[in-house]
């Protein structure tokens, strides 16, 4: 059960949050200017990778809001978390 | 033979004043409280405690603790719980058990007993509460940290209650005793007895299991929770698990009183029962000697040694003071004895294997220690790295990323100065770490320093001329033996993850608590490569087994999920209804009347609602209330269809779609101001589409000045239907105009009905004229009376979900989630009238043009009609088109997805998903149903008043 340290609540059990993948992978400006294929990376095409990944994560059973959070997929560990429409931090 | 007859006369921590009466495998013994099961059989002389799983070989008790891998019992009264290790099991006055060959058996009946858990927040951990536990959670609780202690045992002190060790002059036990009772009285301390920590997950969240009542067996209170779990956040943890001895590879090393050394030590001490009277001691290591000292103090005859290292030790030389002849250099290469040894033959080794002339020793005991297994099952849970130690011949803890320190045996320290010294620094340390200030360190005991020589890892003793290992077990629960992994390693096999599911060692209940490194040490003798190298399986939870009783706690029948019910259940209930879950709602499925099969009341009510006059309740229907100035840019992007046009006062039916273009949710949005809509979404999902707004109104259009709230049980919703509703709803509420003109088909209005404040809809979910009533919760009841009062003449019929799903279905309505699965389209519906064309985007828009989605041969929703009107398809059936059933691979052209007997068709039908369903209308296909084919014909999925005349009343 990870803690998860909510920006607006603070650390939290994992269960009470929901997972909601990548982080920063904005809905496209104009869907209908994109190809098929670009389209189609948008709906289906994630990273998966072995470290530091930005995510997408939702405080479900607290404050119901969203924020991003990077993840180290090796080791479960939280690096950093920040709220939705926050760029990506430089973790050194 | 007399009734225990192997207890000493004194000595030990049972009660001699408290005699228990137990029964196994059908006899009658007595032991004491203070007894395990193991330890009141071994002082009535019983060691044999059942036959192996694999190859029916007599076993017996093997360790004294959670490790035991072969004295496993099905406890059959209080309460039948299987697969128990005796030696975890206190006695208690009426206990039955039998021994179990494998599998055990779960009560057939319900566990009468409550279960229950605790969440647990802390500053400090310790679990393990030994000499380095103690001094651990002593120091740590010196500094006024929150601390947890927690043991698996009733009584603190671990591995000191079993030998006879002296601090400060003392009986070590006592000052366990001691210690516990200071912690105990500290504010900040809790102490957990009898409690198994048994999983280290991420963030220091640990989970333990109390055993609270077990011990008191039929006495327990009913009021009590006989387990409870622990769910226990520390900020930092420091393991005191110990260490489990194990044992060697030799012939015939799994006979019943074939013993780990420093458990018989702790039968003696702790428990006062000698497991034998003549042994003989195998061993590596010096920890043997002390146990071969303690029985020999209580009148075990100690008829040799036999030690693997060709030194002799000064532990030799105690032993030989005593009178104990010491063989340095040999090995037990042999026993012999039925249902218990009888002798052991020993022999001297040369270069590792046994050379020269082999004896036999009449014994009814064998002594063995391989060695000592740092227990790091906690450790590399929690994700540390072990590193072999080859002196100590074992893997001891490395570094971890979690916030976790480890102390005493359990790191590798097997002396008790170095035990108590470890555990209080890994105190202090972790206090100090999470800023408590310590004032002086703590005051540690003495203990006497023993004499230490090198142990000299063994792990096989090969057969003669190194042939011949079928008897030489490494894992006693799976009969796992070193022949077995030679088979495996003889198939090219090289690593122990793999050479652990090909023999199953290591896999069975005791999770190889005793077999692990020894099964590691085997397979790298076989291999001759070295143990460091090979390593060791992965250790998982649960550390011991834990009953799912325990773990389901309270979460069981009517609280193992909310159970929702509307402002009108009580209603359903006096009216009969049989109830379905949907979601977590309890909805009135249908009314049964008198001798009334479910077909026939589906039958009468759908006739009611068509010809007459119904009523349901609808109030589980989701609500959102969406708010704020953009809130119709924000439906217009949800929804396919456009709603920022709808007027005020008006009712517009919508379809949502997920951005690959599959239909999500469907229903209706009500516009109640020019900055106010009202959504329903289905009954299931509604959490679901409050969730996937809330996530796009966040994360991609958080400019949009919008809030979304769920109404759902602020309103009551009763669907007044069928060609009568009028005439009902207008005798009820005279301030409102109902005819068509006034106040036509998908408006709503705000009136009062039988006095009601109430929210009346035009909607109709039947194809008949219909409305939808809403009101708040608490006035349901007296408006469902009223519409039953007013209808009465004109037989006004309540219906359940049943009914409304025949009345949609007839008209070709889909539910979603039934008639859908989500790789359905709107456009699949036939819903494209319900997909802006105009809208320059939506979510799932793009994707309604991607090719796939586009295929002119896409599953479409159609009806079908048997053949047969009587025959009712099953749903899920598929469809082919043909006759007969080909081979396979049988081409597939779709399924049913819905079936029903519909009283206005005077037939069966269904809706189904078919490929170009839409382009087959009229075909002949064919559903195999059972071991026959039941001949269809595809329709329009709108079977009933295709013109859509009725809905005007
Ligand atoms: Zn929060």
């Amino acid at each position: 059960m990870l803690l998860i340290p909510c920006p607006w609540c603070g650390p939290r059990d994992e269960a009470e949050f929901h997972y909601g993948g990548q982080a920063h992978v904005p809905y496209p400006e104009d869907p209908a200017a994109l190809t098929d294929e670009e389209w189609a990376r948008y709906l289906f095409f994630r990273d998966n990778p072995k470290g530091p990944h930005p995510e997408r994560w939702s405080h479900a059973d607290g404050c119901r809001r969203w924020f991003n959070a990077v993840r180290d997929t090796s080791s479960n560990e939280i690096l950093a978390v920040y709220r939705a429409g926050e760029p990506r931090p430089v973790i050194a | 033979m007399t009734p225990q007859a192997f207890r000493l006369p004194e000595g030990g921590r049972v009660s001699r004043d408290e005699p228990v009466g137990f029964v196994f495998d059908g006899v009658r013994y007595q032991g004491y409280r203070g007894d395990t099961l193991a330890s009141a059989l071994l002082a009535n002389g019983v060691h044999m405690t059942g036959t192996s799983i694999k190859l029916g070989r007599p076993r017996g008790i093997f360790s004294a603790g959670v490790e035991e891998p072969n004295a496993v019992v099905q406890i059959e009264a209080p309460f039948p719980e299987p697969m128990l290790p005796a030696t975890t099991v206190e006695l208690f006055d009426g206990l039955v058990a039998s021994g179990l060959p494998g599998q055990g058996r779960l009560s057939a009946d319900p566990d009468p007993a409550r279960y229950d858990a605790v969440h647990a927040h802390c500053d400090v951990l310790v679990v393990g509460a030994g000499p380095a536990g103690l001094a651990a959670a002593a120091a740590a609780a010196r500094s006024g940290a929150r601390v947890v202690l927690a043991d698996d045992q009733p009584e603190l002190g671990g591995s000191l209650l079993g030998t006879r060790e002296v601090l400060d002059g003392c009986p070590a036990a006592e000052w366990a005793a001691e210690v516990g009772r200071a912690l105990e009285a500290a504010p900040e301390v809790r102490v957990l007895r009898r409690t198994t920590v048994f999983g280290y997950y991420d963030d220091n969240h640990l989970v333990a299991v109390e055993r609270r009542t077990n011990h008191l067996g039929p006495l327990a209170p009913a009021h009590l929770s006989r387990e409870r779990v622990w769910r226990i956040r520390a900020r930092r943890v420091v393991l005191a698990t110990g260490a489990h001895e194990r044992s060697l590879a030799f012939a015939d090393n799994d006979r019943p009183a074939v013993m780990l050394a420093g458990s018989a030590r702790a039968y003696v001490n702790r428990y006062g029962a000698v497991p034998g009277r003549r042994a003989v001691v195998f061993t590596t290591n010096d920890s043997a000697y002390a146990a071969a000292l303690d029985l020999a103090a209580a009148g075990v005859e100690i008829a040799a040694v036999a030690d693997t290292r060709p030194e002799r030790g000064e532990w030799a030389r105690r032993a030989e003071q005593a009178g104990i002849e010491v063989l340095t250099g040999h090995a037990v290469v042999g026993t012999e004895g039925e249902r218990r040894i009888a002798s052991v033959t020993v022999a001297p080794l040369d270069g590792g294997s046994p050379s020269g002339a082999p004896r036999e020793v009449a014994a009814d005991l064998l002594l063995v220690s391989g060695g000592w297994n740092p227990v790091v099952h906690l450790f590399s849970q929690a994700g540390g790295r072990l590193w072999y130690d080859a002196e100590l011949g074992s893997f001891v803890p490395d570094s971890c990323r979690q916030a976790v320190d480890v102390a005493g045996s359990a790191r590798g320290v097997f002396h008790l100065s170095g035990c108590l010294a470890d555990g209080a620094a890994a105190g202090r340390r972790a206090t100090e770490a999470e800023g408590f200030a310590v004032e002086e360190p703590l005051a540690l005991p003495r203990a006497a320093e023993e004499p230490r020589s090198p142990a000299l890892p063994v792990f096989v003793v090969p057969g003669p001329d190194g042939a011949g290992s079928a008897t030489h077990f490494v894992d006693l629960q799976r009969d796992v033996t070193v022949a077995d992994l030679a088979r495996a390693t003889g198939a090219g096999m090289s690593s122990v993850e793999h050479l652990k599911r090909y023999t199953t060692a290591g896999t069975a209940n005791d999770q190889g608590k005793t077999s692990g490194v020894l099964t590691s040490g085997a397979i790298a003798h076989l291999l001759g490569v070295d143990v460091g190298a090979l390593g060791t399986t992965t250790y998982r939870a649960p550390y011991a087994p834990v009953s799912f009783a325990a773990l389901a706690g309270r979460d069981r029948g009517v609280l193992h999920d909310p159970v929702r019910v509307t402002a009108l259940h009580d209603r359903h209930v006096a009216l009969g209804a049989l109830f379905e879950n949907v979601g977590q709602w309890k909805r009135p499925w249908y009314y049964p009347r008198e001798g009334e099969d479910m077909a026939a009341a589906v039958l009468r009510e759908c006739r009611a609602a068509r010809e007459g006059v119904a009523l349901m309740d609808a109030s589980t229907l989701g609500k959102i209330e969406v708010r704020g100035p953009d809130s119709g840019i924000f439906l217009d992007l949800l929804y396919t269809n456009m709603m920022s046009t709808l007027k005020v006062g008006m009712i517009r039916y919508g379809v949502m779609c997920r951005a690959d273009g599959m239909v999500f949710d469907d229903g209706t949005v009500i516009r109640l101001a020019q900055d106010r809509f009202l959504m329903t979404t289905t009954t299931g999902n509604a959490a679901a589409v409050l969730d996937w707004m809330e996530e796009w109104l966040q994360t991609e259009w958080p400019h949009l000045r919008v809030h979304c709230t769920s109404v759902t049980e602020q309103w009551a919703t009763v669907a007044l239907v069928g060609p009568r509703s009028r005439e009902v709803l207008g005798s009820l509420a005279p301030e409102l105009a109902v005819d068509n003109d006034a106040f036509p088909f998908m408006a709503w209005r705000d009136t009062a009905v039988a006095g009601i404040g109430a929210r009346v809809c035009r909607i109709s979910f039947s194809g008949e004229l219909a409305y939808e009533i809403n009101v708040l919760p608490w006035d349901a009841p007296a408006l469902w009376d009223a519409l039953l009062g007013a209808g009465g003449r004109l037989g006004i019929t309540p219906y359940g979900t049943e009914t409304m799903h025949v009345l949609r279905a007839e008209k070709g309505y889909p539910i979603i989630g039934q008639d859908t699965d989500g790789t359905v389209t709107p456009q699949d519906l036939g819903m494209g009238w319900a997909v802006s064309k105009k809208k320059p985007d939506f979510i799932g828009k793009r994707s309604h043009s991607r090719p796939d989605t586009a295929r002119p041969d896409r599953k479409h929703l159609v009806g079908l009609l048997p053949d047969d009107p009587a025959v009712l398809l099953p749903e899920g059936a598929h469809l082919i088109d043909s006759e007969v059933l080909p081979a396979p691979p049988v081409p597939m052209l779709g399924h049913v997805t819905s079936s029903y007997r519909s009283a206005a068709l005077g037939r069966t039908f269904a809706l189904a998903l078919v490929r170009g369903g839409r382009d087959r209308i009229g075909e002949r296909l064919y559903a195999p149903v059972g071991d026959h084919v039941v001949p269809v014909t595809v329709a329009s999925p709108v079977l009933h008043d295709p013109e859509g005349t009725r809905r005007d009343g």
